[in-house]
């Protein structure tokens, strides 16, 4: 396997200024919402108000006879053609679904659940005509409460008999790849250390900031769709299983798409619906989502109760970790929902060599909107709980927490280290991240600072939080995902042609909504065909053009999507090599292939490969038997995940008098391996850093008792602002990973995994000579200031969120709240 | 419906609309002016940020009746002559942007931010911006941009000390 370091790189590494900027600069830009085509008529769902319900009677006259209605549409009509909505992941081999229509027909199990469409001439008129939908339902108990749907007391879905979705179990004594926790516990609860926590993982949004759209053409040959979805590839496949359309008569483009974060990682109801819109009235249909809508049914992340259990001895070195989890389904299993905690399954270890280990998740249905991806999915929930541990088990002992994290992390040397989870990390350095992030930082002298005023009884105390992370990311060898029940696989496709003019088509099957992979993939391109970046142009996203494509999510763009079009480019060298050799006159073993021109071995004769392009569409002169072209496919199945890696240091003041926080600092120093644009790094950590802090301070979904999302429009849901944030100082160190030729490693979710428990540790280190040890997500001012006042900072989100209702209502629920 | 006259980006508009008619509506469904988007539906996010007689508005808070004889600019009329505006400029160069939804919006609002306040201070661009949403980017080059644009050097950004190449 070749590797970077042994040709020249000019464009991989440099700091490139992204080719996407033009359009979106100048508001050039083809969102899904912009799409208008003749006749075209607007889509607009009815949505359940109730948690749990069987609907009795649906009542569309008045809607039908208002102005410019065209069509409303029930579950009841359409029960025979929508099929069913897929979850694409039996985590367990009895893993238990209720059906999942995108329409609901008889009964709802969540509220914003659809239960009608209006299709009328205008976006405004199916507005007004889908509140004339009238509805009746008979109410059902809703399961809300996580742990209480456990018990199975009621039924989120009363046919299924059980609450329970899955059970999963990883165990390092069962697989042989560890020793047995329970030991590790028992001999530390007699001679050494155990710590036992239970942290809650809230519920969030993902809250990309282009709205859901959905548009439909069915007066072509191929019925046409526009989404804004991460994933156009899945979209086309389950639009031709779900509704049977045969797969070749449906074209998925995902033109300009406005961020997904996980959260368009889905194959919608409202894709279906607007399907069905469009076929049923022959015309053109557009949905686009309110605000309210997009808060409410599309699908939320996290979710879990985290019961932790970790063995130490009195020295600080780990002997056992033992994990167990609730996560909250929500009422539905959407695309990857089941799989989501078990992505985390096996980073609990973290960078550590712990040597027992076990892992145990509970997957159960509620009355609530679905969960499923969101940045990070299953990492972050398990990178918060083993530094959230790592900084409780540093405190028992008294001991620096870089130090105890040092005491059992992997050293460079160790690599590749087995994990005790069955993993192989190829390469890292912690040490050396540590160590960066420490001078970047300045730790020595904010420790200092924090003595001070803890000496002086400030009121404004300073709290430093450390984290460290690796995730496996760039899902992922198809083998592997197999192994685990995924229906898909984990390749990715790139093409690559080459045009009479010298310029160079790249097509990838990664589908990007904000990540610069026009630009990045250039970068890798030019580099290998030597040819200038301005002369490549890359395409995705429109299932007509990149043929084959597995798409964006999980950090496997670049190092599963940017290897496929690494391979595609050394594909088209090869091609080339007879035809330059032949146009040389030379034997093709005398070439070689540099900065874009193969040349005679020994002589400075030449040709260049824009040349050869040329001759090949004359196809004149080109050798007997060989193919006039020189366009190339590749598609690459990754042999492993790659493991980046990285340690975040951030402080806060938290005002003791009123539990506010304010953030004074935050350095990190991540292992992304080889960087092939720093800007594009750079930016990924930024935002990723800003999701995880807003995480551990900020963002919740809430619903009331009776099921309702209260936090369903931005007035209700915090989602950080710029004065809320600080600018940040990021470096890197690089390991190179050693599983592709390029040896990079993913950088999506990388911030957004470390930062939520850099800041809980912070926050809890700030108070913890006032004798606490824990404050719950998000960590409000009010959770704060109950903290300190001896009890509460652990209570459950509830009377804070819904300041705007009644004052008697806020004082029952606030009442509740401690319970 | 009531008729209205508007300039937008330099041209000029009649039309009959309904009273109710928020002026992104008009400005995307009768304009076409497409490069100003909605994100919200309270007036949280600030994607539709334009400028009506030179100052910054939540365009999903005017109604179009509102704009009857005067003066709206979008993200589309920035750029003149094809030299793309400072404020734009230093949005690509900062790398102030990744999906780009929020961009045309947080441009016009940065560009009424140093109307009002040419050379201002990080903290007082942190405020100036802080009704416009973004989730990409965590602001951080945001900032940097709008620094950029007043003519101040923003911070060397840590970790990419191979410096930009246009």
């Amino acid at each position: 396997m070749t590797t970077m370091e042994e040709r020249p790189t000019k464009e991989v590494g440099s700091a490139r200024l992204r080719k996407e900027d033009d359009r979106l600069i100048t508001g050039r830009t083809r969102w899904t919402d912009n799409v208008v085509l003749p006749g075209m008529l607007h889509v607009a769902m009815v949505r359940s108000p109730f948690a749990h319900a069987r609907i009795t009677s649906v009542d569309t006259s008045a809607a039908k006879s208002a102005p410019n209605v065209v069509a409303v549409i029930t579950g009841a009509d359409i029960a025979e053609e929508q099929g069913g909505l897929p979850n694409a992941w039996m985590t367990t081999p009895d893993q238990v679904s209720p059906a999942h229509p995108a329409m609901a027909v008889d009964r709802v199990a969540f509220a914003g659940e659809i239960v009608a469409m209006v299709v009328a001439r205008s976006a405004a008129e199916a507005r007004d005509a889908s509140e004339l939908v009238d509805v009746e339902y008979d109410e059902l108990p809703a399961v809300l409460d996580l742990k209480r749907a456990d018990s199975n007391e009621s039924l989120a879905h009363p046919d299924l008999g059980t609450n329970l979705s899955a059970h999963y179990v990883l165990d390092s004594e069962q697989e042989g790849t560890g020793g047995s926790v329970e030991q590790a516990i028992e001999e530390a609860r007699t001679g050494g250390v155990l710590i036992e926590r239970e942290y809650r993982q809230q519920r969030l949004i993902p809250a990309f900031m282009e709205p859901r759209s959905v548009a439909v053409d069915p007066t072509s040959e191929q019925l046409t769709v526009w989404s804004a979805t991460q994933v156009p590839h899945f979209v086309r496949i389950f639009i031709a299983l779900v509704l049977g359309v045969p797969e070749s008569k449906v074209r998925v483009i995902a033109p300009d798409v406005g961020g997904g974060f996980g959260g368009k990682l889905q194959f919608t109801p409202e894709e279906a619906l607007t399907v069905i819109a469009a076929r049923r009235t022959g015309k053109p249909c557009k949905w686009t989502e309110t605000r309210s809508e997009s808060l409410m049914s599309g699908h939320h992340g996290r979710d879990q109760w985290q019961k932790l259990t970790l063995a130490a001895k009195k020295d600080g070195t780990v002997t056992g970790l033992k994990v167990e989890l609730l996560a909250n389904m929500g009422a539905y299993l959407g695309l990857v929902t089941s799989y989501i905690p078990m992505l985390g399954a096996r980073m609990y270890n973290a960078i550590y060599k712990f040597p027992a280990y076990r892992f145990e998740c509970r997957n159960l249905f509620t009355n609530t909107t679905w969960t499923d991806a969101y940045r990070g999915a299953g990492r972050p929930e398990a990178t918060f709980a083993i530094e959230r541990m790592m900084d409780e088990l540093a405190a028992e002992l008294k001991v620096d927490p870089i130090e105890i994290r040092e005491r059992n992390w992997i050293k460079h040397e160790e690599f590749p280290f087995h994990t005790v989870s069955g993993l192989t990390y190829d390469s890292g350095n912690y040490e050396a991240a540590t160590e960066k992030a420490k001078q970047l930082f300045g730790y020595d002298d904010l420790r200092a600072e924090q003595a001070k005023r803890r000496q002086a009884g400030d009121p404004v105390q300073i709290g430093i939080g450390v984290s460290t992370f690796t995730e496996m990311c760039g899902l992922a060898p198809s083998r592997w995902l197999g192994e685990q029940g995924y229906v898909g696989g984990g390749w990715e496709h790139a093409a690559i042609r080459m045009l009479p003019t010298g310029k160079v088509e790249v097509i990838t099957g990664t589908s990007p909504h904000g990540q610069g992979h026009e630009t990045a993939w250039s970068q890798i391109v030019a580099d290998r065909l030597g040819v200038p970046f301005e002369d490549i142009e890359v395409l995705h996203g429109d299932t007509q053009i990149a043929v084959r494509g597995l798409d964006s999510y999980g950090s496997r763009s670049l190092t599963v999507g940017g290897m496929a079009v690494l391979a595609a480019a050394d594909k088209v060298v090869e091609k080339a090599k007879p035809i330059a050799a032949h146009l040389l006159e030379a034997s093709a073993d005398d070439l070689e292939f540099t900065d874009g021109k193969y040349g005679v071995r020994g002589t400075d004769k030449t040709i260049g490969l824009g040349e050869v392009a040329f001759a090949v569409f004359q196809a004149h002169n080109i050798p007997e038997g060989v193919e006039p072209s020189l366009d190339a496919d590749a598609t690459f199945d990754p042999e492993e995940f790659s493991y980046p890696h990285g340690t975040h240091l951030c402080a806060v003041e938290v005002d003791t008098e009123t539990g506010g926080v304010k953030m004074r600092k935050y350095a990190c120093v991540d292992d992304v391996g080889q960087i092939v644009n720093p800007l594009i790094v750079a930016g990924q950590v930024h935002g990723g850093l800003v999701q995880g802090i807003s995480q551990a301070l900020w963002e919740e979904a809430v619903h009331d008792e009776a099921g309702t999302l209260v936090s369903a429009s931005f007035v209700d849901y915090l989602l950080p602002t710029t004065a809320d944030t600080i600018s940040f100082d990021i470096d890197h160190t690089v390991s190179p990973a050693t599983t592709n030729a390029l040896g990079v490693k993913g950088v999506g979710e990388a911030g957004t995994i470390a930062s939520t428990p850099a800041v809980v540790n912070a926050v809890v280190d700030a108070l913890r000579p006032m004798g606490v040890s824990d404050v719950r997500m998000p960590c409000t001012p009010e959770r704060i200031w109950r903290a300190i006042q001896g009890g509460g900072g652990t209570a459950p989100t509830e009377g804070a969120a819904m300041p705007h209702f009644d004052e008697s209502d806020v004082a029952d629920r606030s009442e509740g709240a401690g319970q | 419906m009531t008729r209205i006259n508007v300039t937008v980006d330099g041209a000029n508009y009649s039309d009959e609309v309904e009273p109710r008619m928020l002026l992104v509506h008009y400005l995307r469904e009768r304009l076409g002016k497409v490069g100003t988007v909605v994100g919200c539906d309270t007036s949280n996010c600030g994607a539709c940020t334009v400028h009506l007689d030179g100052r910054s508005v939540k365009s999903c808070n005017v109604l179009a009746v509102q704009a009857d004889g005067h003066e709206v600019n979008t993200i589309e009329g920035l750029a003149t002559g094809g030299e793309l505006h400072p404020m734009q400029k230093a949005f690509h160069e900062q790398h102030a942007l990744q999906c780009g939804f929020c961009t045309p919006g947080m441009i016009m609002q940065a560009i009424d931010l140093l109307n009002d306040n040419p050379k201002p201070s990080e903290e007082e661009i942190r405020e100036g911006l802080e009704g416009n949403l973004c989730r990409c980017t965590g602001y951080h080059n945001i900032v940097r941009a709008v620094q950029a644009a007043s003519g101040q050097q923003p911070a060397e950004m840590s970790g990419t000390t191979e410096g930009a190449a246009s």
